[in-house]
This record gives structure tokens, C-alpha cells and sequence, in this order.
């Protein structure tokens, strides 16, 4: 089993405390980094992309340290890394282990793929209702179409 | 606290959809009253709807209300690049309701959002258009008694029909039983027929009307349009298949009622008109009783 706690395994430094995302899919790291507004914390962020997966491809891993987040937040990043599990660091150990979980509302993240709907044309905050986890489809609040999976962007 | 708008016919409870139905029955008794004396509503028509907009402006004058408004967005501020946001945000203060009809899907819902006053949408693009659902159960209830186990024939465009959507979700709160009559290219989408399934009601497919419409409490005809097809050939070979002719109805309930959401262009021969069973027009009478039932209902006026 791999230890997180492996100076070897690791590509990027270990923190003392703080958040470690892993399991992200490579080409969404900068979505998550955007939806969980990482470029606007103060404290120090390291990440690491394109590195091997066993089982998904090229993945990405995000440490911010002495940041914690609320279920929430985090569950946001979902839709764009459905696969990802936090490790929250305290004095370099592994106190608690997460997964996110899509939420049943979705808020500003995500484009309504009605070209029709208002959200399209004026400066609407997007919300959906999650009709569908797995594969994830939303409902637009506005125009009551459905976003899916194949056609989901995130804004 | 925000008022109370109608933008999506599921926005109603069942109890609040009996509510204004009996009141419009009241109305269709009474028509003229002076409820709405000293009030204000406004017609934003974004894009032209002859007949949602006089039914609307009727209601309100036979209940001493004025209106204000627009007929089409080239006559609003819209052509000067004006958003919806800025047009209701001016236009709540001038009146006591809005009215709305918009070509951009969930322009109502957002508009309701952004009012102080309630909002009646009145056709978001393909989306919704609550009040011409509820006159159609209003007229449904009237002619048959009841709004419990029909059966109701929808013939003609079940893939684009905006109208025939809601009937169908609205009248699946009742035991109603459906047939659909279309081309193939224009058939109900599955996400109404899976809606159906899971709550238990039938439903049956066919492209020829003549084999379920003696079965029929209701034909709602809709209009098949050219556009719609990909293959204009194909539209030729099917375009006579959903025209309704007087000889068809022979066999028909003594009950029965043909509604239509009008305009009709030419998928109800005119031969039709004169048969007891043609109801459209009234129907679209009926529409001035509900909407005043459901412009006194948003405005909390008895």
C-alpha cells in the first residue's frame, strides 16, 4: 500500500499541516485550483501534475498548507475531479481522509449548455439541481434543461 | 418578502392549480368586477404574441385595471442594448404585476427573481407557459367534469410542443391515460414517457390517429410544422396524416372535445368548426377567466 507519508513517493514537499488533494485528474487541475479560488490564499501552495496514476491516467495532487476546508467548498471541485480524496495534515501525519461528494446543488460553477437559456446571455449566476450523480446531470434552474456530463463546462 | 410569481406550472401545489381553477369558474359567472380598480400591469412582450397578449389585457380591463406595455422588443428599450435585468428592475416600479413573454429560456424565472412585484410568465421561449396549461385544465374540467381518469389524445408536434409538455406533466397528477399521435421525427421525447412510467400511468404510441381517437375524452391537436424536419420529403408524405377532418369524429365520444393552443393554421379543417365537439374557441375564452383568476390569485385580491 502506498504511504503518502514516503519521502520517495512524494514529487512535491510534505507539509506540517494543511490539505492535500490527490487524485485529481491532470487535465483539471487548474479548474479545481480556480473553483476553490487557490490563486487568492496566502499561504503556501505546492502541486504537482501529469504525474502516474495506477489507475487514472496522469493525475495531478494540490498541498496547501494550513488550509482546511469545509465539506461544502470542497465538494465543489466534484464535478471537475469526481475521483478526488483529501488528506488533512497535521504534523506531517494523516489525521483524516476524504472523498468529495457531488452536492445536489450546484452554484456558479458550471455553464448552462442551453444556448437559448438567460444565463447565456446576461450575467446570471448559474445554479443547477443535480438530477443525476453518476454520470452527473444537472438541471438548469433557469431555462430547465439538462446539462450532462459530455456536455458540462465549467465557467 | 418576495411576491409570489407563476413562472413554471409546477411552481403551483395541486390544491393552489383546484384553487384557481374554481376561481376562474367564478369569474367565467362574473367577469366584470372592479378588483383591480387603481391597479397597474404591465405587458412586456419581448417577442409578439397577438393572442396571449389581448387575452391578458382583456382580463385585466374587465377587472378595472390598466395596462402598460410593450408589443415586440423593437418598440422597448431592448434596441438600445438595454438588459432584462435593467427593464424589470425600472418597470417593478412603475406597476403592481408584470406580465412577460421573452424568446430566452428562464428569462422569467430570473425576472421573477429580480421583481418586487410577481411576475406571470407568459411563454419563456421553448420553456414554459403556465397560463395557457392552466386554461387548457380549466377547459379540460369544464367539459368533462372532472380532471380524473381521461384519456387525452395528443396529436400532432410531442417533441417541440412546449404546450403539450406541460399538459402532460400537469395532468399526470390526475389518472389520466395518454395516446400519442406523431411522425416519427416528432414523437413525445423519452424523458415524458419515463416521467409517465414512473408514476405508473399509460401511455401508447401510434402515427395514425384514426386508431385511438374513439378512445379520446380530449384531442389536443397541435400544428405540424415544416421547419421541424430535417427531410422536407418527409414532411410531405406525413403533413396530411395529422389533419383533423369533421367525417373522422363520427365514431368518436359524445363527450369528446377538440382543444387547441391556436393559432391554427391548417391541421383542424374548417369543416371541423361547426361539430359540437370543436372547443377551441371557447377555449381560448376560457383563458380570459383563468388569467384573471390567476392575476387576483399572485396579487392576494378576492
Amino acid at each position: 500500500m502506498k504511504n503518502i507519508n514516503d519521502p520517495k513517493q512524494l514529487l512535491v514537499s510534505a507539509i506540517e499541516s494543511g490539505t492535500v488533494i490527490d487524485h485529481i485528474p491532470a487535465s483539471t487541475l487548474f479548474k479545481v485550483i480556480k473553483i476553490l479560488g487557490l490563486d487568492r490564499i496566502k499561504t503556501q501552495i505546492t502541486f504537482g501534475t501529469n504525474l502516474d496514476s495506477k489507475t487514472h491516467g496522469k493525475k495531478a495532487i494540490i498541498k496547501i498548507a494550513d488550509k482546511f476546508f469545509e465539506d461544502d467548498d470542497i465538494n465543489r471541485i466534484a464535478l471537475v475531479a469526481p475521483n478526488a480524496k483529501l488528506n488533512i495534515i497535521r504534523d506531517y501525519k494523516v489525521v483524516e481522509k476524504r472523498v468529495v461528494e457531488v452536492p445536489d446543488t450546484i452554484t456558479a460553477i458550471a455553464k448552462c449548455m442551453n444556448p437559448k437559456c438567460i444565463t447565456n446571455f446576461e450575467k446570471v449566476t448559474t445554479r443547477f439541481r443535480v438530477v443525476s450523480k453518476k454520470p452527473v446531470a444537472l438541471k438548469c434552474h433557469y431555462c430547465e434543461k439538462i446539462t450532462d456530463q459530455e456536455r458540462l463546462e465549467i465557467i | 418578502m418576495k411576491p409570489r410569481s407563476l413562472v413554471s406550472i409546477d411552481d403551483l401545489s395541486t390544491e393552489e392549480i383546484i384553487k384557481i381553477l374554481r376561481l376562474a369558474a367564478d369569474f367565467e359567472k362574473d367577469p366584470i368586477r372592479d378588483i383591480l380598480s387603481g391597479k397597474v400591469v404591465a405587458t412586456l412582450f419581448f417577442e409578439p404574441s397577438t393572442r396571449t397578449r389581448l387575452s391578458f389585457e382583456s382580463a385585466v380591463n374587465k377587472l378595472g385595471g390598466k395596462v402598460i406595455g410593450f408589443t415586440d422588443s423593437s418598440s422597448s428599450s431592448v434596441t438600445k442594448g438595454e438588459t432584462l435585468n435593467d427593464t424589470i428592475r425600472t418597470v417593478n416600479n412603475y406597476v403592481d404585476l408584470i406580465v412577460m413573454r421573452h424568446p430566452i429560456e428562464g428569462s422569467a424565472r430570473y425576472a421573477s427573481e429580480i421583481s418586487t412585484v410577481p411576475v406571470i410568465n407568459a411563454g419563456d421561449g421553448a420553456n414554459q407557459h403556465p397560463t395557457q396549461t392552466l386554461l387548457d385544465l380549466y377547459s379540460i374540467q369544464k367539459t368533462q367534469g372532472s380532471l380524473e381518469n381521461l384519456n387525452i389524445c395528443m396529436v400532432g408536434d410531442l417533441k417541440y410542443g412546449r404546450t403539450v409538455h406541460s399538459l402532460l406533466m400537469a395532468m399526470s397528477r390526475w389518472k389520466t391515460s395518454f395516446n400519442f399521435v406523431a411522425p416519427e421525427e416528432l414523437r413525445m421525447p423519452d424523458e415524458y414517457k419515463l416521467y409517465l412510467r414512473n408514476l405508473g400511468l399509460e401511455y401508447y404510441e401510434t402515427a395514425d390517429l384514426n386508431e385511438v381517437i374513439n378512445m379520446a375524452d380530449i384531442v389536443y391537436m397541435t400544428r405540424v410544422q415544416r421547419e421541424r424536419f430535417s427531410d422536407p420529403m418527409e414532411y410531405e408524405k406525413v403533413k396530411n396524416a395529422y389533419v383533423l377532418h369533421d367525417h373522422m369524429l363520427s365514431e368518436t365520444k359524445p363527450g369528446m372535445k377538440i382543444l387547441h393552443p391556436l393559432p391554427r393554421v391548417n391541421e383542424i379543417n374548417t369543416d371541423v368548426d361547426s361539430n359540437e365537439k370543436a372547443y377551441y374557441f371557447e377555449q381560448a375564452l376560457n383563458g380570459v377567466f383563468t388569467r384573471q383568476a390567476i392575476i387576483c390569485t399572485l396579487l392576494g385580491l378576492k
